[in-house]
């Protein structure tokens, strides 16, 4: 059984102007241990899809439905005091600014023991010491003072490393990690991304990484979930995703990328372009979302919505035009 | 460096021909400094500076794109608003087209600021939501008298839509109606409109997604190529700049450290920093292997930068000398391009104890 499956997930947002169809009938699951990553454009849905999972969508104006299974049990019928438990615990998040998402007027120390006294009813002395422990795994150096100082006092690579060590405290089957090196530096993102590799393999939670990054995701990621405008539109393993994208929205987005050695192939030429705009996810789009702005688009396209369907073994894409493995042969 | 050293040889054009430099350099930075004061202490005094850009020099070819590198803090931006003259400058000097603009007055820098236009990062804080897009783009226009009557500036205002590919019609909306790529374009016609010889870039693509990225590069690719701009591209994203650059100089700490013809720098990178940089990009090749360079710790502070080499603290091969003594710009003999300067010490080495002697770049990108 998979750890975490999540089935038709529907989150929808009121608004005065129409219903938001934020996310849009998306289900994957994430087996335990296992990295999968869900990559996208801004406004494809999915930072949502991350946020339904811990139940942190506000209702109203918010709406989930569908089913999130967790080890088996629907996160969406538990109790707020049932989720609680599950939230920081089971499951955490490290989310994306570490700058905001600390508490500014609290040491940092107290800001991982908060998570250890409240689940594992640790007492103030013993959460310090675990604190202190937690940082000598995230690599910070002098773990015994940095434990006393306030977020202020540290630079955006160690704040984004007390952030992954308050999510790690209470060792979570898995971790939600939403951009979580967007906002650092090149250098500074090479250091958390080494990092996570490396507690992945000692800690053996399984992650779900947001990201609109693909070099990240190449790196990272063992299974690959692509989101256009609140649906997935395609998934595979990381090798064949990158190598053999199906779906023309995977295509553009990989097209698009300036690749970094390119000048010492002289390939500079022109980027591919994908025209035109996301839809607004306002009004109810019957066809394929991709159809507005899809080079093989046809009339079938803007009719009838492509089901995810088994392109390769283990490679699923919602397009009417991608090649299916061996289709042609037989 | 001198201006025939840098660029000699020249850069690589965006469609691969080589880059012929003509005549004086549209823009001449020499030994820039930007220095802010702190204030502190019982009775308010300056208890220290921010050396946020201590001592840059560059330049800037007509119709060239030299791009500027590094992470945050390292002074890339305050360079760009120092060339803006955005605020008056510690010291130095900054030259455009011969003339020497950092110390005019506020009245002789007025025709100074249309040759020189900046597209900001944000287009969503860098345009003014209460103005239309015509009276956006009227404005620069009607500021350096640009425009002989108001039929001109209609037909102005119209080829500029025109320009930037957004439809002539949507003079009349407002930024809010817009995208996010779409107003990165309002802002490259606006920086048009002065018809400027130099642009300065200030992440101009940073914020975009990744498929409005590629529109917006392609754009300002072809702008340069239509109208012979210049551009100080300032970023910190090495592929972006990679793909539509020139030249490109490395930044670190308020100093230069690397500056190259774009192939010879991605190809044989001669400053560690720069090294490390390329090897810490993440590439979309799964599985690639590739050479690994993860610096430890953060940047040091700009207000006490590390004495010697400013790098020398998160150097893997730092040694003796680089603790003492501050390294210049020099030519590295093992360059690609007779115009490849770096400021470091290894260079002065033995090659058989220089770990950048050899062109390493294919293996730190994966390419």
């Amino acid at each position: 059984m998979a750890l975490l499956e999540v089935e038709n997930l529907q989150t929808h947002f009121r608004t005065p102007d129409g219903v938001n169809r934020a996310v849009d009938g998306v289900s994957f699951h994430v087996n335990a241990g296992e990295t999968v990553a869900i990559v996208g454009e801004s406004g494809c849905g999915k930072s949502v899809t991350s946020m339904s999972i811990l139940r942190l969508i506000p209702e109203p104006p918010g709406k989930i439905a569908g089913a999130i299974r967790f080890q088996g049990r629907d996160l969406l019928k538990l109790s707020d005091r049932e989720m609680r438990d599950i939230r920081g615990n089971e499951i955490s998040m490290i989310f994306q600014e570490p700058m905001t998402s600390l508490n500014p007027v609290l040491t940092v120390g107290r800001q991982i023991g908060e998570t250890l006294r409240l689940h594992q009813g640790l007492s103030k002395q013993q959460a310090e010491e675990k604190a202190v422990e937690m940082l000598t795994l995230v690599g910070i150096p002098e773990p015994r003072r940095r434990v006393r100082e306030y977020p202020h006092q540290l630079s955006g690579g160690m704040r984004q490393r007390v952030m992954i060590a308050i999510a790690l405290a209470c060792n979570p089957k898995l971790l939600i990690a939403d951009e979580p090196t967007t906002a650092l530096d090149v250098t500074i993102q090479a250091q958390i991304l080494e990092l996570m590799k490396d507690l992945k393999h000692r800690v053996g939670a399984a992650i779900v990484l947001i990201t609109h990054d693909l070099g990240v995701v190449a790196e990272v990621a063992e299974r690959v979930i692509v989101m256009y405008a609140g649906r997935k539109v395609e998934e595979a393993a990381v090798g064949p995703l990158f190598n053999d994208p199906k779906h023309p929205y995977t295509q553009g987005l990989l097209g698009s990328m300036p690749k970094l050695g390119s000048s010492l192939h002289g390939d500079e030429g022109r980027l591919a372009e994908i025209p035109g705009l996301v839809p607004s996810l306002k009004k109810k789009i019957d066809g394929c979302v991709f159809a507005g702005r899809c080079p093989k688009v046809t009339d079938l396209c803007r009719q009838v919505a492509p089901a995810l369907e088994e392109k390769a073994p283990g490679h699923v894409a919602a397009c009417h035009y991608a090649i299916k493995e061996g289709a042609i042969a037989a | 460096m001198s201006a025939s050293d840098a660029r000699s040889a020249g850069g690589q054009g965006g469609l691969n021909r080589p880059y012929q430099p003509q005549g004086v350099p549209i823009l001449d930075v020499t030994d820039l400094k930007k220095h802010y004061p702190l204030r502190g202490g019982f009775f308010g005094g300056t208890t220290g500076h921010v050396y946020a850009v201590d001592g840059v020099s560059f330049q800037i070819a007509r119709g060239e794109t030299l791009s500027l590198v590094g992470e945050s803090g390292c002074g890339k931006s305050t360079v760009g608003k120092a060339v803006l003259r955005l605020f008056d400058i510690t010291a130095g000097q900054v030259v455009l087209d011969g003339k020497r603009i950092d110390d005019l007055s506020a009245g002789a820098l007025r025709p100074v600021r249309r040759r020189v236009q900046v597209v900001f990062q944000d287009p969503f804080s860098s345009l003014n939501p209460r103005m239309r897009v015509r009276d956006i783009l009227a404005e620069p226009i009607r500021n350096f008298g640009l425009a002989r009557d108001s039929r001109d500036m209609e037909a102005r205002v119209a080829k500029l839509m025109d320009t930037v590919r957004l439809p002539r019609d949507a003079v009349n909306r407002w930024p809010h109606e817009f995208s996010g790529g779409q107003r990165q374009r309002i802002g490259i016609a606006r920086a048009l409109a002065a018809e400027p010889d130099l642009i300065v870039c200030d992440e101009a693509v940073s914020a975009l997604d990744v498929s409005v990225k590629a529109q917006i590069v392609n754009l300002l690719q072809d702008l340069q190529q239509e109208l012979g701009l210049a551009l100080l591209f300032i970023s910190h994203d090495l592929a972006i700049v990679e793909h539509m650059t020139h030249r490109v100089a490395v930044m670190y700490l308020g100093k230069i450290v690397e500056v190259a013809p774009k192939r010879s720098l991605f190809a044989a990178p001669k400053h560690p920093y720069t090294e490390a940089l390329l090897s810490a990009v993440p590439v979309p090749s799964p599985g690639a292997a590739r050479q690994r360079i993860i610096l430890k710790g953060d940047v040091p502070s700009p207000i006490n930068p590390p004495k010697g080499c400013r790098f020398h603290t998160r150097c893997p091969y730092a040694f003796d000398r680089c603790r003492v003594e501050e390294p210049t710009l020099n030519h590295v003999a093992t360059a690609l391009d007779p115009g490849h300067v770096a400021a470091c010490h290894l260079h002065d080495r033995p090659e058989a104890e220089n770990p950048l002697a050899i062109a390493k770049g294919a293996a730190l990108v994966a390419a």
